[in-house]
């Protein structure tokens, strides 16, 4: 576990559930990729989730692999994604959690991979292709360089999974809010997202935060109302990169309806 | 999950929390299914009576008088559907029934393994949904046109490369929304566990049959191996058989495209290194960040970044060794075969011709090489005409 863990201080100081904007590092370019993040940290973010560009990502949306294309194409490298998120860490101290597929880790080595995020100011990974049964190929690197390893629940996550989880997760519960891919519309349904939250307060005591396919202010009270610490909105956002304008307007929107 | 499907170090089952449910459901039927008498009769009569095994054991004996060997062919080019997948197809959409799922999705490159997963849609009245790169669309519509009317419905993909791997990339994003109520028939032995491991299992048949005929005909085993590797499916299927025969030589023949130091090839076991893709570590073309890199090849077959994990194993023990042909290699021997021995080869067994014909060099008359045909050519001849006329300008 974390000495403290900065999403449930944030939450608690706070008061009411987190913003929680993402952006792909590296998107459009490396050069303009700051400016994307600086919008979401002045447009109200509570905590940033950064994903990390890849060529094949598989649990994305259509919208959030375009961007990962994008980034790519413009030449973002990982070394450039760790320069940024050591920009980013210099404008703010909330939060800051990275999505990453599992070879990118592995290429670099997942020691020197979490000691990068560590020096940077990281708060957490999710690897998103890495499942409980492979966790340990990561907690070790994880513990040593203080970063606390975030994993995903659904509603189609068993009790003793769940059990499985809580042993090992820190930082915050990334809950599924709809079982498919991000981006997809209209699909975050409140009752399926309070009978998951429900099932992973039994287990789990990190924040709950709700991703996938939260696009519209409804979708946000509705995460809210089901009890979300948290809510992590993703497509949405990335749909307008690099338009700093229509993305300040969304994040606007979105934390709006949170604090209500 | 009962295991992680490992391979020596390879393998593995990288996927997202979201899929771990699906997939463990896939293992605990396959393991339930496999030994199962009641399951494997109708798998056996269904590849007999339906898909017309076991699949002939053919000697080519004007193009073996040539290059002065015993050349035999595994006739998968004659199994229902035109090549080895039909085998994979059946196994798993009876475990699909098994499982009481109501559709069934997959991927493809060529397209033969939508072929088959969409005419086993037919035979068992499921719905079929098919992610397919456009590009692949493309160059292999002839098989389009038979998914559609097997009554599938064919998903363009136009995200990426448009090839293979963005098809697995889609269709395991339509399972993970619908993990439910569909099932991922896998069209080859990579992805994540159970896969390389059921589909192995089901395509297995092959050398099996193969080394029982060649016994038969010649009284002896082979001296070398050879087949076609894309994913990798129809060469574990003919390795497994002939593994623990340690006289029996084994090669694996990739795709190496414009040539191995173009940088346009799909040869992950010659230039790849080890990495996790669509679920499994195994050897993949990728740059030094992990981003995966795109492959090529005329075949659609093989070009793919990645292999199926017990390869990378085989590679790495040195129990096979994997050799590479060009796209100007293939058509040259798709060519020959047909030419000389009245068979159209399909473009990607057409690489194991190729390379066969240089292994040829140092075997004897005596000496029996044995290559899979994994399938037939009819889909292919838009590029072999394409290819034509571009050398006759040149
Ligand atoms: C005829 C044929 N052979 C070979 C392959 C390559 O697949 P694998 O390496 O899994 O046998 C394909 C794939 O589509 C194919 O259609």
């Amino acid at each position: 576990m974390l000495k403290n863990n900065p999403y449930a201080d944030v939450r608690s100081r706070i008061g009411r559930p987190m913003f929680i904007p993402f952006a792909v590092v590296g998107d459009p370019d490396p050069r303009r990729s700051p400016d994307v993040i600086r919008t979401l940290i002045e447009h109200g973010a509570d905590a940033l989730e950064l994903g990390f560009p890849f060529s094949d990502p598989p649990a994305d949306g259509p919208v959030i692999q375009q961007a990962d294309l994008r980034a790519l194409r413009a030449g973002t490298k990982i070394d450039d994604c760790f320069r940024i998120l050591g920009e980013v860490r210099k404008l703010t101290d909330v939060p800051l959690g990275i999505l990453v597929y599992y070879n990118l880790v592995l290429q670099r080595g997942a020691d020197r991979f979490y000691r990068d995020c560590a020096d940077c100011g990281v708060t957490s990974v999710l690897v998103a292709d890495l499942p409980l049964e492979h966790a340990q190929e990561v907690l070790p690197a994880a513990q040593r360089h203080n970063v606390a390893p975030v994993f995903m629940a659904s509603e189609l996550t068993s009790a003793e999974r769940f059990e499985q989880i809580a042993a090992v997760a820190d930082g915050y519960l990334y809950v599924v809010s709809y079982l498919g891919v991000t981006g997809v519309e209209n699909s975050a349904v409140e009752e399926k997202m309070g009978r998951v939250l429900r099932a992973a307060r039994q287990h789990v005591t990190l924040p709950l935060c709700v991703g996938f396919g939260i696009h519209t202010p409804r979708q946000v009270e509705a995460a809210v109302r089901a009890g979300a610490d948290g809510v992590i909105v993703g497509s949405r956002i990335v749909r307008e990169s690099p338009d700093l304008k229509k993305i300040a307007a969304v994040c606007d929107e979105l934390r709006a309806a949170i604090i209500g | 999950m009962k295991s992680l499907g490992r391979f020596g170090k390879y393998g593995g089952c990288y996927v997202t929390e979201l899929l771990i449910p699906a997939l463990t459901a896939v293992e605990e039927a396959f393991l339930a299914c496999k030994d199962d008498p009641a399951f494997n009769r109708e798998l056996h009569r269904l590849l007999q009576d339906f898909a017309g095994r076991p699949t002939p054991l053919t000697e080519m004996k004007r193009l073996g008088g040539q290059w002065g060997c015993t050349l035999v062919l595994k006739r998968e080019d004659l199994l229902h559907g035109g090549a080895h997948k039909t085998n994979n197809v059946i196994g798993q959409a009876l475990l699909a029934e098994r499982m009481g799922r109501k559709e069934l999705i997959a991927e493809t490159g060529a397209g033969q393994h939508g072929v088959a997963t969409a005419m086993a849609g037919a035979l068992f009245a499921l719905p079929v949904k098919i992610f397919m790169g456009a590009a692949d669309i493309k160059r292999q519509y002839p098989n389009v046109q038979r998914m559609e009317l097997f009554g599938a419905e064919v998903i363009p993909i136009t995200a990426g490369s448009q090839t293979l791997k963005d098809a697995i990339n889609e269709a395991m994003r339509y399972w993970t929304a619908h993990s439910k109520e569909a099932y991922y028939v896998f069209g080859t032995v990579a992805g994540p566990h159970p896969f390389p491991t059921l589909v192995a299992h089901f395509q297995s048949v092959i050398g099996t049959e193969a080394r029982a005929q060649c016994l038969e005909k010649f009284g002896r085993l082979p001296h070398t191996v050879c087949a076609c590797v894309g994913g990798g499916s129809n060469a574990i299927g003919t390795f497994r058989a002939f593994l623990a025969d340690s006289e029996v030589q084994l090669v694996g023949v990739e795709a190496a495209g414009e040539g191995l130091d173009s940088g346009k090839h799909g040869a992950a076991l010659n230039q790849g290194r080890p990495g996790s893709l669509h679920g499994a570590y195994s050897r993949c073309l990728q740059d030094e960040d992990g981003q995966i890199r795109e492959a090529h090849s005329i075949s659609a077959g093989l070009d793919y970044p990645g292999v199926g994990p017990e390869h990378s194993q085989l590679r790495d023990s040195g129990r096979a060794r994997y050799v590479a042909a060009t796209d100007d290699e293939a058509l040259a021997a798709l060519l020959l075969l047909t030419k000389q021995e009245g068979i159209i080869p399909a473009l990607e067994p057409a690489h194991a011709l190729a390379a066969a014909q240089k292994l040829a060099l140092s075997l004897a008359q005596n000496d029996i090489l044995l290559i899979t045909l994994s399938g037939r050519g009819d889909k292919d001849l838009g590029e072999v005409f394409s290819w034509l006329e571009n050398h006759a300008q040149k």
